[in-house]
């Protein structure tokens, strides 16, 4: 190309990116979901759109909304853990601690050793089980389908020791106000070994598979930043807030009546932000649940599995608000008793719907394909927003 | 705490009653009573005037920077009983009793509460207000906490409490038509009005069990 040509195509250029610039650009609307992959369910969200750039996101919610909290009203205490079940039911087992710790604490009951070493291992495991696909969903939204094939086969594994505890696999309704319904099978803590074994290999993979990837990082990296001040004042939790930097785990920062605390495992931060940050974050966390449930099989202290509760539960009166580190963050019950069969109120605290919260705040701006690797990455579950 | 075997619980709780006395000194008439359970939790209970300043004071003056939800208690008994026991007893309606509010009291049917943490040290703290019977209105949190919006909105549609200041207060969660705020005592919850619940009978009696041991507290 001489010089001449070079400078009339520049000028070419020039006069189309004017043409383009006074061009009206009509707005457009575009709903993702209810039915969208991305969506885990059924979240909706309007996007208005200028041109590929996000001018407003508003999710619309509610398709599953099921009214736990009205129903827990009319239910007796060891009638509702079946319905906090399934909140998260990725993670069932964890639904169901923070409830029975607070009724515990407002009955002044307290689980034998025992029961709260298996509880922490069931409750991490379930932590596992649930993140795990995340690790796998979160590629397959960005087009690398591979992955979630790992993480469903590996989950199934995960899901069989909760099953042959609990009976469930999705929903064990296994916890008990002051201990566990029942012992552990026979066999159970050596074949744990082995899905944990299983685990880490997982991790491995993914780590090389996804997070390695540099298709990955370039769609996920400085993609959806959360700055920490934000974060907090959205009340963002669970390794949301942890890739932003906050270095708060309800597991080793509060005494939730579990064991945490008397096992050594190490909380992971990362400073980003980004999507990127979030996904490397669960990474490291599934790997640190396989240690804390190592550590429990081995420290298990013998003893019974139930405390001395009356056959019909009473709950005294008062209030308790009991919080816990569960998969997608932190998962609270405020419960308000007045010494009845009953609880009087049930405010469930749910970790997705703080989480999802951000939504608006975060897609604003952003270019269409990044909004899935924006929702993909704070990890909801629509059963955790709706309850 | 209850998980702690053998130590003492604690019978002052340091900075738990420095949050309270902050408040104190914060919001003067505004602070109307707060209740501290040594090493367990604290609440306070604030008028409806000063509902955001104590969310700007707890934000600024006691690094609670975390906002953890928002939301209501309708302190009304529902007339309807139980709705189990409605299905046993027939369809007469029981007479609601009378009001009793839980820890920090309350003085109106309809209280607010929202909690706050502060991520660094990890003391958590729940505000309270009594809302006006005639006129369930309060300022919005949003100027103190974002996060404070959703909450708001499920608020206002399941107890009908309106917030002063919300950008948006829409329907969340209930289609746009609903009518009706479902957490309400008042509210009837149908399901169990027009077909009895097998959940009824929650206990029963084993094989070899008499009906003394089932008043026990034999597990």
């Amino acid at each position: 190309m001489t010089d001449t040509q070079q400078i009339a195509y520049i000028a070419a250029q020039a006069a189309d990116a004017r043409v383009n610039v006074e061009l009206e650009t009509e707005g457009m609307t575009l709903n993702i979901g209810p039915q969208h992959p991305a969506t885990h369910g059924t979240l909706r969200i309007i996007v208005r759109l200028d041109g590929e750039r996000v001018v407003a996101a508003e999710p619309v919610m509610g398709y599953m909304h099921r009214g736990y909290e009205k129903l827990a009203e009319v239910r007796t205490y060891p009638q509702v853990t079946t319905l906090v079940n399934r909140i998260d039911w990725l993670g069932s087992f964890a639904n169901e601690v923070p409830f029975i710790l607070a009724a515990e604490r407002l009955m002044e009951v307290e689980a034998p050793p025992r029961a709260r070493w298996i509880r922490t291992a069931l409750f991490e495991l379930s932590r596992i089980a649930n993140v795990i696909l995340f690790l796998g969903d979160m590629a397959v939204q960005l087009g690398a389908v591979t992955p979630v094939f790992f993480a469903f086969r590996d989950r199934e594994f995960v899901l069989n020791q909760i099953e042959a505890v609990t009976g469930g696999r999705f929903h064990p309704n296994f916890d008990r106000i002051g201990g566990l319904k029942d012992d552990l099978p026979k066999g159970w803590i050596e074949e744990t070994r082995g899905v944990l074994a299983r685990i880490r290999t997982f991790c491995d993979e993914m780590e090389d598979l996804v997070a390695g990837n540099e298709i990955f990082e370039a769609r996920t990296r400085n993609i959806g930043v959360v700055p920490a001040d934000i974060g907090l004042a959205y009340g963002l939790s669970g390794a949301n807030i942890r890739a932003s930097g906050v270095d708060w785990d309800l597991r080793r920062d509060s005494d939730m009546g579990l064991a945490h605390r008397e096992l050594d495992w190490k909380v992971w931060t990362h400073p980003d932000g980004d999507s990127f940050a979030r996904y490397w974050v669960r990474l490291q966390e599934v790997r640190e649940a396989c240690t804390i449930v190592e550590q429990c099989l081995d420290g298990i202290p013998s003893g019974p599995v139930m405390a001395k509760v009356p056959r019909i539960i009473k709950v005294p009166a008062g209030e308790a608000y009991v919080e816990t580190e569960n998969p997608l963050g932190v998962m609270g019950y405020y419960i308000v008793s007045k010494g009845e069969l009953v609880p009087y109120r049930v405010k469930i605290r749910s970790a997705s719907f703080n989480n999802v919260s951000i939504t608006p705040w975060l897609l604003e701006g952003v270019y269409v394909p990044d909004v899935i690797s924006i929702l993909a990455s704070p990890y909801f579950i629509l059963g955790d927003i709706d309850r | 705490m209850d998980t702690v075997d053998d130590v003492e619980a604690p019978t002052v709780d340091v900075a738990r009653d420095a949050l309270v006395s902050t408040l104190v000194e914060a919001l003067g008439d505004g602070f109307v009573t707060g209740e501290v359970h040594p090493g367990v939790d604290v609440w306070v209970r604030v008028a409806a005037d000063s509902w955001l300043a104590a969310g700007v004071a707890l934000r600024d003056r006691c690094g609670m920077s975390y906002f953890n939800f928002l939301s209501a208690i309708d302190w009304k008994p529902s007339p309807y009983g139980r709705d189990m026991d409605a299905q046993v007893d027939g369809p007469e309606v029981s007479e609601p009793g009378p009001m009793e509010w839980g820890t920090t009291g309350g003085e109106t049917r309809f209280q607010v509460l929202a909690r706050v943490h502060d991520p660094v040290s990890g003391l958590g703290i729940t505000v309270k207000a009594d809302l006006p019977d005639d006129r369930p209105e309060v300022d919005s949190w949003i100027p103190a906490y974002a996060g404070a919006d959703w909450h708001e909105r499920e608020a206002w549609e399941m107890f009908g409490i309106s917030f002063r200041g919300h950008p948006n207060l829409v329907h969340l969660y209930l289609p746009g038509a609903f009518e009706g705020n479902p957490l309400r005592k008042d509210y009837p919850l149908l399901a169990r009005r027009i077909k009895p619940w097998p959940g009824i009978v929650d206990v029963e009696l084993m094989p070899g069990d008499d009906e003394a041991s089932e008043e026990g507290d034999d597990a």
